[in-house]
């Protein structure tokens, strides 16, 4: 196969930009589909009023071409690679694209400048610094172009971790996740209705990335390809409806707009799980670059293909070529 | 709360807010304000209240509005400012601060994200004849700051950031909020919550308990993680 054309930087460096203004601005369709539906068997008056104003919000902010929020949460990137592609200047210039990127899109749209120094508190006024944005990679067999999407997700609230066991089993999945609902959903804390992402298993950090990966890259109605765990994304999602609490932690049924879970295999004797909220501002945006030139846009990341899901390995143990050969 | 049909009351409210009508607001009644709000956070009341500088502008004579608020802003090159969307920031972390700004300030309508306990709205907001209104959602940025007609002024921006200065916003139709505490110091949040707790119980019924016990959430040192 011949090489395919470099993808430009400059290129790169303005679907940067366009996937930040995007994010920040227009709610992806499918958690706006995912939000009016509840909004019309809401039967909480307050919770309702909520989802009727986020709908509002949604309108507005596309209308007069603002961010839908004015937190701007976190933003960060995850760049999928295809296994043909070629950068101009390579990934060290690819990461200072997206850096720039974001330095503009928080001045032109604006977007409030979120990121400090931990301990200073420095802010450069821009949403870059230590660390920031976060830029994640993953990448695809037999694919010439590169994806790029970024994701703007509320900092403070609605997110944690547990270590689990074996014995601790599906009931434990569900304490674990009704607990951070509840704690996290009173007052609205975490801005619920929210996309609820569960990482299962990995080591802590596996964990944590998998669960974010899962709210923030997955849309709503999606759901996982094995049916056992499919079967438990509705199960909890209709767990979490079922609570009492809808927006804004009022007395209703909206608080799961759709739940995702992500897995990775962990330590024999541990079940770790990490819960994650999307919030009432799901931002996410993403740019497919191919060489020829062409930048498209959607809203559904596509992050978690079957590539990146695999669980085999191209080796045989010996016990089994003996068998097979018996 | 809200009337049977489920829809709210609504309610314009002129800056400086009088007392009649606080009086007149209800939990759950929908507010949107016309008029001027400042910004205050923590900078604001640290620099006030622990640092003893006077505030930029006499507050009293301003407004009666303070917004816990950090905008999404930015700063042209001829001074002007352009704001995007406002969100506010969760108002239970300045508890510590309100008795003293609330004297300070003359403020009687707090405008922030989340509320504050009962126990701050009966020792605090009462005696000062103030209450609290919710901001919605709380991702409504983009309808906030279709509200902001102006930005008359920024002050502090210079050391203190774009999040953290006192900006003054001339207002219209500055909503949707609600009330979510009144002048008896009546929460809409806690009697929310005091129903949703009813129901907490049955969820959890058939769970078998933990394999190990919840820590970090804790403060008794003493616990262990078994057992
Ligand atoms: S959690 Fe989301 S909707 Fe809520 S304030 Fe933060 S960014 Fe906005």
């Amino acid at each position: 196969m011949p090489h395919a054309p470099k993808i430009a930087a400059d290129r790169i460096e303005e679907a940067a930009h366009t996937v930040m203004a995007k994010a920040g601005i227009e709610i992806p369709d499918d958690y706006l589909h995912g939000i009016q539906a509840m909004a019309s068997t809401e039967s909480g008056d307050l919770s309702a009023f909520v989802l009727r104003a986020m709908l509002e919000n949604w309108e507005a902010a596309k209308a007069d071409r603002r961010p839908m929020c004015a937190d701007t949460g976190v933003p960060r990137y995850y760049v999928k690679i295809g296994n043909e592609a070629r950068i101009e200047g390579g990934p060290v210039e690819l990461e200072r694209r997206i850096r720039r990127a974001t330095a503009r899109a928080t001045h032109d749209v604006p977007l409030r400048p979120n990121r400090v120094h931990p301990l200073s508190r420095r802010d450069n006024d821009n949403n870059v610094g230590i660390n920031a944005p976060e830029i994640e990679y993953s990448f695809e067999p037999d694919a010439d172009w590169i994806d790029v999407t970024t994701v703007h997700k509320g900092g403070l609230f609605g997110t944690d971790y547990r270590m689990l066991f074996p014995a601790d089993g599906v009931d434990g999945i569900k304490r674990f996740y009704l607990d951070t609902l509840i704690a996290f959903g009173k007052r609205g804390l975490a801005c619920q209705p929210a996309i609820v992402g569960i990482g299962l298993g990995g080591s802590k950090d596996t964990c944590m990335v998998l669960g974010k990966q899962a709210a923030c890259l997955r849309v709503v109605g999606d759901r996982n390809p094995d049916p056992e765990i499919a079967a438990l994304e509705d199960e909890l999602k209709t767990l979490g409806n079922s609570i009492g609490m809808g927006a804004m932690g009022f007395v209703g049924s909206s608080m799961v707009v759709d739940c995702h879970i992500e897995v990775g295999y962990t330590h024999t004797g541990g079940m770790p799980m990490s819960v994650h909220c999307f919030c009432l501002s799901s931002r996410r945006a993403t740019a497919r670059l191919h060489p020829d030139g062409r930048i498209e846009y959607r809203t559904d990341p596509e992050w978690f293909t079957p590539y990146l899901r695999r669980d085999t390995v191209e080796w045989q143990s010996p016990a089994a070529s003996s068998k097979k050969s018996a | 709360m809200a009337e049977p049909s489920g829809k709210l009351k609504e309610v314009r409210l002129t800056t400086p807010v009088r007392h009649e009508d606080l009086r007149r607001l209800e939990l759950g009644d929908v507010v949107y304000l016309d008029g001027l709000i400042y910004t205050g956070r923590e900078s604001v009341y640290k620099r006030v209240l622990q640092d003893g500088v006077a505030p930029p502008v006499d507050l009293k004579a301003l407004t009666n509005v303070n917004f816990h608020c950090s905008p999404a802003a930015s700063r042209n090159a001829d001074g002007t400012f352009n704001v995007g969307a406002v969100t506010a920031t969760a108002s239970f972390r300045f508890s510590k601060w309100l008795p003293k700004w609330l004297e300070v300030s003359g403020a009687k309508v707090i405008v922030g994200k989340g509320g504050m306990s009962e126990q701050d709205y009966r020792d605090t907001f009462v005696p000062a004849g103030a209450v609290y209104l919710t901001t919605v959602g709380y991702g409504t940025g983009a309808l906030l700051g279709r509200g902001i007609k102006r930005v008359r002024d920024a002050h502090w921006i210079d050391d203190l950031g774009i999040a953290q200065a006192m900006w003054v916003f001339e207002v219209e139709k500055f909503g949707p909020l609600l009330v979510e505490s009144d002048l008896d110091g009546n929460s809409l949040f806690e009697r929310n919550n005091r129903i949703v707790n009813q129901g907490l119980a049955r969820l959890y019924e058939g769970l078998k308990p933990p394999s190990l016990a919840r820590y970090g959430e804790t403060d008794d040192r003493r616990d262990e993680l078994i057992g």
